[in-house]
């Protein structure tokens, strides 16, 4: 197999151009203007961004769960094995979901069903989607809680008996009962007290590697991203400003949204007197800016930077920056 | 130590629940000087609100005393309570069930005003506008709805109903956690540059680990109602010496991608608040535990400012 | 602080009840109901002197009149405009609904809002008288009242504003609840509000809004109750026109004279029907959340 080859066949979703808006009482808000990304089989991608960004609704347009109305795809490709998911029938995509493709929410208060039990509820993904007899799928559904961490006697109970952290492990458990290619997780860990999460997000990276799932994981926890994802991808108003490696975009950030982001947060490592914010407001979606639509807010902006396309340039092997003013050096 | 402004003396709040008490706060100790940050850190139902709420009478506490300016205010009439309430003021975590959503943002700011009848109304409306332009508030917003503004607005009409007396202490409940990165450090800035300016007392009750170390010159560490460890903030970074502690501070995520953090697992669940057995509620998790942990633990001074709730706290450290 | 600046500056300050109207005005189906209410409640007002005949006046040789151009809604068993009737009869149809509704909530919410904020043995005590009210079918309730007090439209009222009470005291009770779990009110503790101002500027308001949408739509239960009550007897007394005994003396008539049933049939309905989309405009327009 050649290399060109090889490294195709590591690719498990690409998607190309994505562009999505939500149109409500007359009103237009660009959600996610034309995004592109890949995940490769087995590895993380982070998706960074503040709430509004679009971070969501790109997660949910691969799963084909936005709502229509008064979510819009305008255009763009998601390709998992060949297969555009846009354009595939909810028939097929209903066999996909749960099976290729899962999600986990961000909220495991609400994401069970507290009148089935846990157990049922790991079974009945696992019989929607196996064939296989209600007792194979009660076996593997013991199998599952075990592999999160819980005692699989607990398969009768109701999630109401479970802590935040426990309920968590069962909508994981859940999520890869049919050993998906590619998880998707919605902030994940953002209801859980620390010490919860650190276990949590320990088992993903663990069951990650036993099953090679890959994960596109939606954050806008920076720590978590540098401990968990492979490649990231940082979104602005519905765009990707810069996609590298988690070591790249971590030593050597290049947005200035993402060395604003960097210089909002304070460390554990170091003492800061004053932190640095990006000065006013994240952009409303209903109207965004010309050309880039971070220049408001950047300390770098130019003539360049207010009108036209903004070039999406490789500062660095595999290093994209959407950026007017830092791609030539 | 004339410059203590606030002190809890083994300060209890239990709520009477069917199934029995619960011990929300559980003999906290510790004194806040003048012109400080007081950091207060734990997970979930650690009980850093109440505690919060109850340091400033919101709550009216079980046992135990609190003293603000040398004055017990568990033990004030209601007159002096109302004159005291003036100067101890707080600022909620959510922005938005902590505005009502029927008043402008002119109405919430001017409500302590009026309510202390020491201004007139011309007064009232200027000290208003003085405020809000203090914490950012374009005058542009005088009568706009908490609905029509974004989180970070809303927090700071928060700051600003907060600071409208001039307090001299202000609690601060998780008040940046439901913000956006960028504009969590907004506020940060600003909460910063007022207590320079008036010089005030902080007590900042939050989860998120790297935001306290910003802002806290002094750190306490709660679990389930325990204060288990209080000292200087950087010092808790460098020398953590409870095991909670320790474990509390390599479960945070760090952006530090060239150093790979040793973390410490815990096992085991949490312990029910509720009708607890006596002794350190953190023991049924802790690596070190041992039998004398089920006896009460008392906050022992282990290096200079440095107290920890731990009988092991000594030979785990050396 | 010159004029000029605080107008330029400022933004348009704009009470609640502004806002809650402009946005009413964007819903279609609540303004198409709150037309309809109107123009009955005009109707009610001006009925005495535009009635074309007056409503008590029989005319034993036209009675059974089909809708014709002199009787556009046809006359009754004893010749009496259907029209004229319904007309006249809208007077006590609204008067009993809006006053039995106006007496109910008005107990009903300030007995609800002491127990949800005062919870503890007020509140147990109420709530389970409230429990015994509620036990009682209203229409038992109302023969009950009536036995004692006697039939008539003012005993009507009375024993539908006491088979509403019940209703009104759950729901503020409900809507208080709700509101105490807000940090809003602690921060008006801790800014030194007494406890009648609280209850006055931060809970009443708030929890009123859903209660008002509730009331609205009581009207209409409560003209529904007074036509029930007619019907069966009770309330108004004939001669009287009220649209539930005309609904009641046409069920007679109902396979050879359909329109002595259907007119009325249909004024009730549209009544019920305007104050319900009214009352679902009312609810969507007081969401303070909603953005416009």
């Amino acid at each position: 197999m050649s290399e060109e080859m090889k490294k195709d066949n590591d690719v498990l979703l690409s998607v190309k151009g994505l562009e999505v808006v939500y149109t409500s009482a007359g009103a237009v808000v660009h959600a996610v203007n034309g995004v592109s990304m890949e995940v490769k089989r087995g590895q993380s991608l982070g998706l960074v961004g503040e709430t509004g960004a679009g971070k969501t609704t790109i997660a949910k347009s691969i799963l084909g769960i936005l709502p229509d109305p008064p979510a819009k795809v305008l255009g763009g490709e998601i390709i998992l094995d060949g297969e555009d998911l846009l354009k595939t029938s909810e028939k097929e995509m209903r066999k996909i979901r749960g099976k290729k493709i899962s999600m986990i929410f961000q909220d495991p208060m609400t994401a069970l069903n507290p009148l089935m039990t846990v157990g049922d509820q790991i079974a009945e993904v696992i019989s929607l989607h196996e064939h296989c007899s209600k007792k194979e799928a009660m076996d593997k559904a013991m199998e599952m809680l075990e592999m999160v961490g819980i005692p699989a006697e607990r398969y009768p109970e109701f999630p109401y008996q479970f802590s935040g952290g426990m309920k968590q492990r069962v909508v994981i458990a859940i999520a890869l009962a049919c050993n998906p290619e590619l998880l998707l997780a919605d902030e994940p860990t953002t209801a859980l007290d620390v010490t919860i999460q650190a276990q949590v997000m320990d088992m993903i990276a663990d069951l990650q590697k036993k099953l090679n799932t890959a994960m596109i994981l939606i954050t806008h926890d920076l720590g978590i991203v540098a401990e968990s994802c492979d490649t990231v991808a940082v979104i602005y108003a519905g765009e990707i400003v810069e996609l590298a490696s988690k070591e790249d975009l971590f030593l050597h950030p290049a947005h200035p949204y993402t060395i604003g982001l960097f210089g909002s947060i304070p460390s554990m490592a170091e003492d800061v007197d004053r932190l640095t914010p990006i000065p006013g407001l994240p952009t409303n979606p209903e109207k965004l800016p010309e050309g880039c639509h971070f220049h408001p807010r950047c300390s770098k902006c130019t003539a360049k930077c207010t009108s036209g396309d903004i070039p999406f340039v490789e500062v660095s092997p595999n290093h994209f920056v959407r950026c007017a003013c830092c791609g030539a050096e | 130590m004339s410059d203590v402004l606030v002190e809890a003396k083994h300060l209890k709040k239990y709520f009477d629940i069917p199934r029995g008490k619960l011990h929300a706060v559980d003999d906290v100790s510790f004194v806040i000087k003048k012109g400080t940050t007081m950091g207060v850190v734990g997970e979930s139902g650690c009980g850093k609100s109440t505690l919060g709420r109850a340091m400033i009478h919101l709550l009216e506490s079980t046992e135990g005393q609190i003293f603000f300016k040398g004055e017990d205010i568990t033990k004030v009439d209601k007159k002096k309570l109302r004159q005291l309430r003036e100067q101890m003021q707080i600022i909620f975590q959510d922005p938005y069930s902590s505005l009502n959503p029927r008043m402008t943002v002119a109405e919430t700011v001017q409500e302590p005003l009026i309510r202390s009848k020491r201004y007139s109304k011309k007064e009232v409306e200027e000290r208003a506008e003085q405020i809000m332009t203090t914490v950012g508030l374009d005058e542009r917003l005088w009568n706009s709805y908490p609905h029509e503004l974004d989180g970070g607005r809303r927090q700071r009409i928060g700051v600003a109903r907060a600071i409208a007396l001039n307090p001299s202490f202000i609690v601060c409940d998780e008040p940046v956690s439901a913000l956006d990165v960028s504009i969590q450090a907004q506020i940060l800035n600003l909460m910063q540059d007022l207590q320079e300016e008036k010089g005030l007392t902080y007590m900042f009750i939050t989860h998120d680990l790297s935001v306290v170390r910003h802002i806290s010159t002094h750190i306490c560490v709660m679990y389930l109602g325990q204060l288990v460890e209080t000292c200087p903030s950087k010092e808790l970074f460098q020398k953590p010496l409870h095991p909670y502690t320790k474990a509390l501070l390599s479960a945070v995520p760090s952006t530090d991608i060239l150093h790979k953090k040793e973390r410490i697992l815990l096992r085991g669940e949490l312990v029910s608040p509720v009708n607890p057995k006596p002794g350190c509620r953190f023991a049924a998790r802790c690596n070190y535990a041992c039998d004398k942990c089920h006896e009460p633990q008392t906050l022992e001074e282990v290096s200079p400012g440095h107290f920890v709730a731990c009988c092991r706290a000594k030979e785990i450290n050396d | 602080m010159s004029v000029q600046k605080e107008t330029v500056k400022r933004s348009k300050k704009e009470s609640m009840t502004i806002i809650t109207l402009r946005r009413l005005k964007k819903n279609k189906t609540a303004i198409a109901g709150l037309i309809i209410l109107l123009m009955v409640l005009i109707m009610a007002l001006i009925a005495p002197y535009v009635a074309p005949y007056d409503e008590t006046q029989t005319d034993l040789f036209n009675n059974f009149a089909s809708p014709s151009l002199e009787h556009p809604f046809g006359t009754d068993e004893l010749g009496r405009d259907i029209l004229s009737r319904l007309m006249v009869g809208s007077r006590d149809s609204l008067r009993i609904g809006l006053i039995s509704v106006a007496f109910s909530s008005v107990i009903g919410i300030a007995l609800g809002s002491v127990c949800g904020y005062f919870g503890g043995k007020i509140d147990s005590v109420v709530m389970r008288l409230m429990d015994i009210f509620q036990a009682l079918p209203p229409l038992i309730m109302a023969i009950a009242v009536c036995a004692v007090l006697g039939a008539g439209i003012d005993n009507c009222i009375i024993s539908i504003t006491i088979s509403g009470i019940p209703g009104y005291v759950r729901m503020a009770r409900a809507s208080v609840l709700n509101i105490r779990k807000m940090e809003y009110l602690e921060a008006a503790t801790a800014i030194n509000c007494t406890v009648p101002q609280i209850i006055i500027k931060h809970i009443l308001p708030n929890a009123l809004a859903p209660l008002i949408v509730q009331i609205t739509m009581g009207v209409a239960t409560n003209i529904l109750s007074a036509s029930n009550l007619s019907f069966i007897g009770l309330g108004v007394q004939p001669p009287n026109p009220e649209w539930g005994a005309m609904l009641s003396a046409g069920r007679n008539y109902i396979r050879n004279y359909p329109h002595m049933v259907m007119f009325p049939g249909i004024t009730i309905m549209l009544c019920v029907l305007s104050l319900n989309m009214l009352g679902d405009g009312l609810r969507d327009a007081l969401d303070p959340k909603l953005k416009d």
